[in-house]
């Protein structure tokens, strides 16, 4: 099988991408000139609606009506006595009253702080080995810490569940063995840190994959200029491979805020191992899916999921802002 | 088959190898394969040996092709039913919205229409809305028109995937070269003739790679499959198999049994993902390529 590290084909797009850059400056100004001689042009461009609009369809029903009804739903309350009244702002108010669901926010807040560095750190490193080309076997790594991405979310869930087992998860095993204590991983205070872990084991891989495919872009003769000046692999590493990141790692950064704020299934498993751990308010997600599903309580859900979605969007936009400002200083 | 003229370990002059960045590799290699092989040793134990011998070797006896058997008939087969729903849910969302992304992003990068700009970054805006923050509201509209409890409800919510547009929007605009699409019309072919034809030949990178991370998606799908199903039929694996570990590990009525049987569902449940990952990877990594480069 071949495979892709050789071949190089961000090179080969490379290439290619400024090939067409000049062509379609060349292309730009002929179509212009064509559109001045008839109105072809025009009629040509309206195709595109035809293009995009199966998709435009399917976002518009799937994606933004169920959004907008969110926010609708999100105004009305209902009532054993006196049916759906409308209450304005009301479920929005109580949200930012309600003690459960803000901690669960800062919840994933701090899980967000506490697992994402650790990941991407992981994933950083991890890729910049495998790139280095110091290292043996780099496709096998490459490969094998990208494999639990294709374990699906639940499945790995359960499995660490088991791992982290008091009775015959491996760990517990081995501490009786040596005839230490046996760890503790679904008490209150380690909880959050087992979550953590079982989120890296299935992340770290992919993030690794995005990063690589960027340092794979890199023009290799960066590297040969920095040699000849003398640059070792550390220096290579942290001066221009680093530098060319940036835009890879604010991809997988994003990924994590959104990630993080809507955990759902890793608790949701969880917690039949530690249901005095995991409350049904741990994480948001958990506290809209419980509000609409056990409490029926279908409004003050919407306003919980709508303010989550909001939460998100801003902290993504406050990612996005911080790290273009440091780039800017 | 060709040879590789430039991989990394020949990049430099010099060909050194580190062997602290070995040792380091290695303990990443354990983290996150020692999981794994945990998962295949279980699998093939029975309850009690899952118990009473240690997790990362073999128990006393070899019982892998007895608790294959007893997964696939345990309740009437029911895992095997779950597993071809998986199946169909992912391989139809995943081509819908593979077919989708490739139509609208090829048209998003080839044709400048009027509001091209503007309706392009509302889809992409809409990347960072998190998909359960619409999964009750889809629920209750849903349930308005009777999809909840059908195939339709996994898989309408799973065609819509705008950062597949957006990889194809990019993937389009490198892609596809602009004077050949001119020559086509000068030949008067018309555009859906060129899509079909021309363009999407080039994109088939591109499109694996949407394709195969929405089939990921559809695959490993908990939260919507959870709240839109109420019919065991209809289960994907992962629900299934949650709804199996709560029946072994839930107190009163519940039955240890199926413990091996989780296991080695979830272990049988991995391989397909894992073999489409490995068989394709040329085309996901290329495909990848291009959405990590162009930010």
């Amino acid at each position: 099988m071949t495979i892709t590290t050789g071949t190089s084909p961000a090179q080969i797009q490379a290439a290619g991408r400024q090939r067409w850059t000049k062509r379609r400056r060349r292309s730009e100004r002929q179509r212009r000139s064509e559109r001045r001689r008839s109105t072809g042009g025009v009629s040509q461009a309206n195709r595109g609606y035809l293009f995009v609009a199966p998709f435009l369809i399917f976002f518009l029903g799937l994606f933004l009506l169920p959004l907008l009804y969110a926010a609708y739903l999100s105004l009305f309350r209902e009532r054993l006595v006196g049916g759906t009244t409308f209450v304005g702002l009301g479920n929005y108010a109580r949200a930012f009253g309600d003690d459960r669901l803000i901690g669960g926010v800062l919840r994933v807040a701090r899980f967000f702080l506490l697992q994402v560095p650790i990941m991407l750190g992981l994933a950083l490193l991890a890729a910049l080995a495998i790139d280095s080309g110091l290292l043996r076997l780099s496709k096998v790594f490459r490969l094998s810490i990208f494999v639990p991405y294709a374990v699906p979310s639940a499945v790995a869930a359960l499995m660490w569940g088991y791992l982290y087992g008091p009775d015959y998860g491996p760990f517990a095993q081995l501490a009786h063995r040596i005839g230490t204590g046996v760890p503790q991983f679904l008490t209150a205070s380690h909880m959050l840190g087992s979550l953590a872990n079982i989120v890296t084991w299935e992340f770290t891989g992919y993030d690794m994959i995005i990063l690589y495919a960027a340092l794979r872009s890199i023009p290799q003769d960066l590297y040969e200029a920095a040699a000849v000046d003398g640059a070792g692999a550390w220096r290579i590493a942290w001066s221009i491979k680093i530098p060319a990141l940036r835009p890879a790692l604010l991809l997988c950064l994003l990924f994590s805020v959104i990630g993080s704020f809507q955990l759902f299934t890793e608790p949701n498993l969880v917690q039949r191992l530690a249901p005095n751990v995991i409350d049904s308010a741990y994480t948001p997600n958990l506290y809209a899916y419980s509000l609409a599903f056990t409490s029926q309580d279908v409004n003050y859900a919407a306003a919980v999921s709508f303010l989550l979605g909001l939460v998100i969007v801003v902290a993504s936009y406050v990612v996005l802002f911080a790290t273009s400002r440091r780039a800017r200083s | 088959m060709t040879t590789v003229p430039t991989t990394p370990s020949a990049r430099g002059t010099r060909r050194r190898h580190s062997n602290l960045l070995l040792i380091g590799m290695l303990a990443l290699f354990a983290y996150f394969l020692l999981p794994l092989f945990w998962l295949c040793v279980a699998a093939t134990k029975t309850t009690g040996d899952l118990f009473s011998t240690f997790g990362l070797w073999f128990g006393h006896t070899l019982s892998l092709f007895s608790n294959v058997r007893e997964t696939f008939t345990h309740n009437h087969g029911e895992y095997g039913r779950w597993l071809a729903n998986t199946f169909v849910y992912s391989v139809v969302s995943a081509g819908g919205a593979a077919f989708l992304a490739t139509l609208g992003g090829y048209g998003f990068a080839k044709y400048r229409f009027r509001g091209n700009s503007p309706m392009f970054a509302a889809v992409l805006g809409s990347v960072m809305v998190p998909t359960t923050a619409l999964a009750i509201p889809t629920y209750v509209l849903f349930s308005r028109v009777g999809l909840v409890n059908t195939p339709w409800a996994i898989i309408l919510p799973s065609l819509v995937s705008p950062f597949g547009l957006y990889l194809m929007r990019i993937y389009a605009q490198d892609a596809i070269e602009d004077s050949l699409l001119e020559a086509a019309r000068i030949d008067g072919a018309g555009e859906f003739r060129i899509f079909f034809r021309i363009v999407l030949r080039s994109l088939a990178p591109g499109i694996v790679t949407v394709l195969l991370f929405t089939l990921v998606a559809t695959w490993n799908n908990y939260f919507l499959p959870l709240i839109m199903l109420n019919n065991p039929n209809l289960y994907p694996i992962t629900v299934g198999l949650s709804s199996w570990s709560a029946q072994a590990s839930g107190g009163s009525g519940s039955d240890p049994d199926l413990l091996s049987l989780v296991v080695t569902g979830s272990l049988l449940s991995v391989v397909p993902l894992i073999a489409a990952f490995l068989l394709l990877q040329r085309y996901w990594q290329s495909g990848l390529n291009a959405g990590a480069v162009k930010q």
